[in-house]
């Protein structure tokens, strides 16, 4: 099923609680209104806690530039014994 | 089924597509770095030079002087023509069971070849994935800005796609022959755009898909690849994405 089918389902389902709770009496009208404000706010929220907290464990690798660095230089050695150093500096 | 010349159910062959452009040094570095890792495994490595003016598929034959032929092959294209369709081309000439994309210049360590090839032997997956942003991943070189974006990025395709993967752009990948040819058939984008289309097509048709942990070192130091527009090209690709998968 196409993804947006999926979200479109996820919606209308929302959109039935919604629709649901403001017929009902167990919120009162206006609360019930902005329900869907509070949705999105909770959302964004959300989007910007998990790029704060991505940003805060973000994986980082220095060692890596280092071990680089060797695998780089050993490489290097080889055809340089074997082309001469004419090929690379 | 007729097994591609080369290979047999207990040894499969692994075709490793690098797409080329003026990595003179970069591809001997990283063939070397290929045969020292995967020493006892059948590959051959594919490289697919865009008229690169700096000489680089002069350097390719003499590394197939070095290694054989059999074992490098070079099949250059008449311009820089793009990514998605250097991978069709390099297709064509694939004789192994399962095929690896990875770039040319070092930002995907070639130690990490190992890890691909046993997790897909261990799960039998259609895919295997490469992810800078897991546990025992990471990346270097990169400054908060472009971490901000990355980031940022990031949780925008998780919200929109849910794509069961954690990194949407990464291109260091193992893929089922059989299923790459089906992916690339069904993908339109262009770039890294391409790249986030093949997985997350990947993930709609419910293709087996594992991650491991990469490094990457961005030694480009990628703040020449962030500008505006290429924002707005991402932004474009999820929306294109959200809407056709």
């Amino acid at each position: 099923m196409r993804h947006i089918l999926k979200i479109a389902g996820l919606l209308a389902v929302l959109l039935a609680v919604w629709i649901g709770l403001l017929q009902s009496s167990l919120i009162s009208p206006q609360d019930a209104l902005l329900l869907p404000v509070y949705l999105i706010i909770a959302l964004g929220c959300y989007g910007l806690g998990m790029v704060g907290i991505g940003l805060l464990v973000f994986p980082t690798c220095p060692k890596e530039a280092l071990l680089l660095e060797k695998d780089v230089a050993e490489a290097k050695a080889f055809f340089r014994e074997i082309w001469g150093g004419c090929q690379f500096p | 089924m007729e097994r591609p010349r080369g290979s047999s159910l207990s040894s499969p062959k692994y075709s490793i597509l690098i797409p080329t452009y003026n990595k003179r040094l970069n591809i001997a570095l990283v063939t070397y770095l290929i045969f020292k890792h995967l020493s006892d495994i059948n590959f051959e490595i594919i490289v697919i030079d865009d008229a690169s003016p700096d000489g680089t598929q002069e350097v390719v034959k003499q590394l197939q002087h070095v290694y054989g032929e059999s074992r490098i092959l070079l099949r250059p294209r008449h311009g820089k023509l793009g990514l998605g369709t250097a991978y069709v081309h390099g297709l064509k000439y694939a004789s192994g069971d399962f095929v690896i994309i990875m770039d040319a210049d070092l930002s995907h360590h070639p130690k990490y070849l190992p890890s691909f090839i046993r997790k897909q032997i261990e799960t039998s997956a259609d895919i295997v994935t490469g992810t800078r942003y897991v546990k025992g991943g990471g990346v270097h070189g990169w400054n908060l800005m472009r971490k901000l974006t990355s980031r940022g990025a990031n949780v925008l395709a998780q919200t929109l796609l849910w794509p069961g993967v954690s990194d949407l752009t990464g291109s260091f990948r193992l893929y089922r022959k059989t299923v790459l040819e089906d992916l690339i058939k069904a993908c339109v984008s262009k770039g890294y755009v391409f790249q986030m289309e093949m997985i997350v097509r990947a993930s709609r048709k419910h293709y087996h898909i594992e991650e491991v942990p990469i490094t990457f070192v961005d030694r480009v130091y990628g703040i020449s690849k962030l500008g505006g527009s290429e924002i707005v090209q991402y932004l474009k690709g999820l929306v294109y994405l959200f809407l056709t998968t």
